[in-house]
C-alpha cells in the first residue's frame, strides 16, 4: 500500500499556498501599469467584447489617436487590414466600427475590462486544465467497465484516484462563471447587462437569439448537472470498488459496468454541452459544431499524461510490481492515438472555417493567428507534432524516458491550448504569462498531487477481487 | 527457412497455440534451435519465444510514408502553383504554402497510400511471395486448425521425440536436409 508521506504532502500543501498568494498578489498588481490606468467610465462597458474585428480596429484607433503606448506600427497595420476585411463582408459589424469612431472612451473601457479580465481568465484556464486531467480518467475508467476491459484491472485505482481531482477545479469553474452574473468579471459576453433588452445600449440581436440556451437560470442549472454527475460517478465508481475488496469480485463489477454504461451516456452529452457553455460560449458570437469534441480530445489526451506520470511515479517508489512494460505501451498508445484525433478535430474545425471563409467564423482564427501566433503555432507542435515523433516506434513506448517526454510535451501543450480557447476572447491583446498565469496551475498542480496521491494512499494499490486481474497481470504485447 | 547448419528436421504437429507456444520456450531453454513455427494465425509472444529478430518493417513503413508526403508535396505544387496556377475559391495560390492548409487531405492520404502499399510491396518481396510461388507449408492442416514445429535435431534422435511427446506433439516426422 502506498504511504503519502509527510514530505511530499507538504509540498503539495506548499504549491498550493504559494500559487494562490501568487494568483493574489498578480490580482493586486494587475492592470497597475501606466496605460491602462485613467479610464473609469461604466457607460459604454463591454459592448464589443470578445470579438477579432473589433479588438484590432481598437488598437488601430489607439494607434492613430497616438494615445496607446502598446499598439506598435506593426499591430496597427494588422489591425487596419483586419478592420478593411471586416467592413467589406459585414455590415453589422461596420455599424459598430462606426459608433466606436465616434466613441473613444468605449475603447478604452473595452480595453480595460480586459485587462480586468486577465486574472479570471487565467485561474479559469488552469482551472479547466486540471478539471480535464480527473475527467478524462473518470471517463477512461467507465470505459474499462462498459469495454469489459482486461489489460487495465492492475490500473483501476490509479484511474480511481485521479478522478477525484475533478472537484477542486469544478468548484472554482462554478464559482467564476457564478460571478460573471454578478458583473464580478466580463470574460462571457453573453452575461453583459441588457444584452437581451432590445433598445439597450448594449443589445446584441445575434446573442438575444441565443437566449434561449444562454440564459442565467438554465446555465446554473446545467452547470449544477454537470458537477452533480460527475462527481456522483467518481464516488460510485470508487465505493464499489472498494467494497470488491472484502466482498464478491464480480457482483461489484457488474454493479459498476452498470453505473459505468450509464456515466458514459450521460458524459457523451455533457462532456459537449459543458464545452459550449465553460468554454465556447466566451466567444459568444461564434460556434463551431464539433467544439465539443475538440475539448474532450484535449482534455482526454492530457489525462493520459498525467496517467503515464502517476504509475510510473508510483512505480518509481517501488509500487505497482504487476504494470511492466506491456501495460506503459497500451497507456503510451492511448496518448499517441488520442494525440492524433485531436490534432484531427482541430485541423478538421480549422480547415472548413479557413476554406470557407464566412466572416462570423473566421473571426475566430483571425484573432488566434494575429494576436496569438506563437502560442497559437507552438502549441500546435507540442501537441502533435513532438509526441508522434517521440512515441511513434513500437520501442519508443515501452521505454519510461520517452513516453514521460511525450507526455510532458502533451501536458504543456494542451495548457496552451487550453489558453488559446479561453484568453482571446476574454483579455484580447492583454495577454502574456506572469503571476496571474503562474499562480493557479501551481495552486491547482498542488490540488491534484494532495486529492490524487491521498486517495491512492487510502487503498491498496490492487484491485484484488476484480474478476479480470489475472488477465492484467498476464498482459503482454 | 533460415536455418543454415544443415541439421536433419523434425517435424511436430500441434493443435493448441498455448501448447505451441510453451514448447517452444522449453525447447529453447533446453538448448534446441526452434527454426519455423507454422501457424493458421498469428501467436502473440511466438516471435519473442522463437527469439526471432524484431521486423523492419516498420522502420521502413516510416520511410516510405515520408516519401508520400514529400511526392504530395511536389505534386500539388506542380499541379496547382506552378504548372498551372488554380483559383479555387480565391484562396491565395501565390506560393505553396499559402494554400497548403487545403492541400492537407491530400498530403495525409497520399502518406498513407505511399506507407500501406510500399510495406505489402516490401512485405512481398522479402518473403518471396509472386503468382505461381510455390506453397512453403510443409503440411496443409496448418491452414486450419493444427500448429507446425520445426525443430533441428542435433544429438540423439529419441530423446527429443521424447521430449516432443512430453510437450504435447500430436505426430512427429524427420526430414533430412
Amino acid at each position: 500500500m502506498f504511504e503519502f508521506k509527510t514530505k511530499t504532502k507538504q509540498l503539495a500543501i506548499a504549491l498550493t499556498v504559494v500559487g494562490a498568494i501568487l494568483w493574489v498578489v498578480g490580482f493586486a498588481l494587475n492592470g497597475s501599469s501606466s496605460h491602462d490606468a485613467g479610464h473609469g467610465h461604466d457607460a459604454h462597458a463591454t459592448e464589443m467584447h470578445a470579438d477579432a474585428g473589433h479588438d484590432t480596429h481598437a488598437e488601430e484607433e489607439h494607434a492613430d489617436h497616438g494615445h496607446d503606448a502598446h499598439a506598435d506600427e506593426a499591430h496597427a497595420d494588422h489591425g487596419h487590414e483586419a478592420h478593411a476585411e471586416e467592413a467589406h463582408d459585414d455590415h453589422g459589424h461596420q455599424a459598430h466600427a462606426e459608433e466606436a469612431h465616434g466613441d473613444h472612451d468605449a475603447h478604452a473601457e473595452h480595453a480595460a475590462h480586459q485587462i480586468a479580465n486577465r486574472p479570471w481568465s487565467a485561474l479559469y484556464v488552469a482551472a479547466f486544465f486540471f478539471l480535464g486531467l480527473g475527467l478524462g480518467q473518470l471517463f477512461f475508467l467507465g470505459i474499462q467497465y462498459v469495454a469489459q476491459a482486461g489489460w487495465s484491472a492492475g490500473l483501476l485505482r490509479l484511474m480511481e484516484a485521479q478522478s477525484f481531482a475533478i472537484v477542486a477545479p469544478l468548484i472554482v469553474i462554478a464559482l467564476i462563471t457564478f460571478l460573471g452574473f454578478g458583473h464580478v468579471h466580463h470574460m462571457f459576453h453573453w452575461m453583459v447587462e441588457g444584452i437581451n433588452v432590445p433598445g439597450h445600449e448594449n443589445y446584441d440581436a445575434i446573442i438575444a437569439g441565443k437566449r434561449g440556451f444562454l440564459n442565467p437560470v438554465f446555465f446554473t442549472i446545467r452547470i449544477l448537472i454537470y458537477i452533480g454527475g460527475w462527481i456522483w460517478a467518481a464516488k460510485v465508481l470508487r465505493k464499489n470498488s472498494l467494497l470488491s475488496d472484502t466482498g464478491d469480485g464480480v457482483a461489484m463489477w457488474k454493479k459498476n459496468r452498470g453505473v459505468a454504461a450509464a456515466f458514459t451516456v450521460f458524459y457523451a452529452v455533457t462532456s459537449s454541452t459543458s464545452a459550449w457553455d465553460l468554454v465556447m460560449s466566451i466567444d459568444t458570437h461564434w460556434f463551431s459544431t464539433l467544439f465539443g469534441w475538440y475539448t474532450f480530445a484535449g482534455m482526454f489526451v492530457s489525462s493520459f499524461a498525467a496517467l503515464i506520470l502517476l504509475t510510473l511515479y508510483l512505480k518509481g517508489q517501488g509500487h505497482l510490481e504487476w504494470v511492466n512494460e506491456n501495460h506503459l505501451h497500451d497507456l503510451g498508445k492511448f496518448m499517441f492515438a488520442f494525440s492524433v484525433f485531436w490534432t484531427y478535430l482541430w485541423f478538421s474545425q480549422f480547415v472548413l472555417i479557413w476554406y470557407a471563409n464566412i466572416p462570423e467564423e473566421v473571426t475566430y482564427y483571425m484573432q488566434r493567428f494575429e494576436q496569438y501566433k506563437v502560442p497559437f503555432f507552438t502549441m500546435l507542435v507540442l501537441n502533435f507534432i513532438l509526441p508522434v515523433l517521440a512515441v511513434l516506434s513500437r520501442p519508443a513506448k515501452r521505454v519510461p524516458g520517452t513516453v514521460v517526454m511525450a507526455s510532458v510535451f502533451v501536458l504543456v501543450g494542451h495548457y496552451m491550448d487550453h489558453y488559446v480557447m479561453i484568453m482571446p476572447g476574454t483579455v484580447g491583446d492583454h495577454y502574456g504569462f506572469g503571476l496571474v498565469e503562474l499562480g493557479p496551475i501551481l495552486f491547482f498542480a498542488g490540488l491534484y498531487i494532495y486529492v490524487v496521491l491521498s486517495s491512492v494512499a487510502k487503498a491498496p494499490l490492487l484491485h484484488k477481487n476484480h474478476p479480470m486481474l489475472t488477465e492484467s497481470k498476464n498482459f503482454h504485447q | 527457412m533460415g536455418h543454415t547448419k544443415h541439421n536433419p528436421i523434425v517435424r511436430a504437429l500441434f493443435n493448441d497455440d498455448d501448447v505451441v507456444l510453451g514448447a517452444v520456450k522449453d525447447l529453447r531453454s533446453n538448448g534446441y534451435h526452434v527454426s519455423e513455427v507454422y501457424s493458421p494465425f498469428p501467436i502473440h509472444g511466438l516471435d519473442e519465444a522463437m527469439g526471432l529478430k524484431r521486423t523492419r518493417l516498420s522502420t521502413a513503413a516510416f520511410f516510405y510514408g515520408l516519401t508520400g508526403l514529400f511526392f504530395c508535396s511536389w505534386l500539388t505544387w506542380y499541379t496547382m502553383i506552378s504548372d498551372w496556377p488554380q483559383n479555387i475559391g480565391g484562396k491565395p495560390n501565390a506560393y505553396w504554402f499559402l494554400n497548403m492548409p487545403s492541400f492537407i487531405p491530400v498530403m495525409f492520404e497520399l502518406t498513407v497510400f505511399f506507407a500501406a502499399h510500399l510495406m505489402c510491396w516490401s512485405y512481398f518481396a522479402v518473403n518471396k511471395l509472386y503468382p505461381g510461388a510455390k506453397a512453403q507449408n510443409p503440411d496443409p492442416r496448418t491452414t486450419d486448425d493444427h500448429f507446425l514445429m520445426e525443430v533441428e535435431l542435433e544429438g540423439e534422435e529419441a530423446d527429443l521425440t521424447k521430449k516432443l511427446q512430453e510437450l504435447g506433439a500430436l505426430e512427429i516426422s524427420k526430414v533430412e536436409a
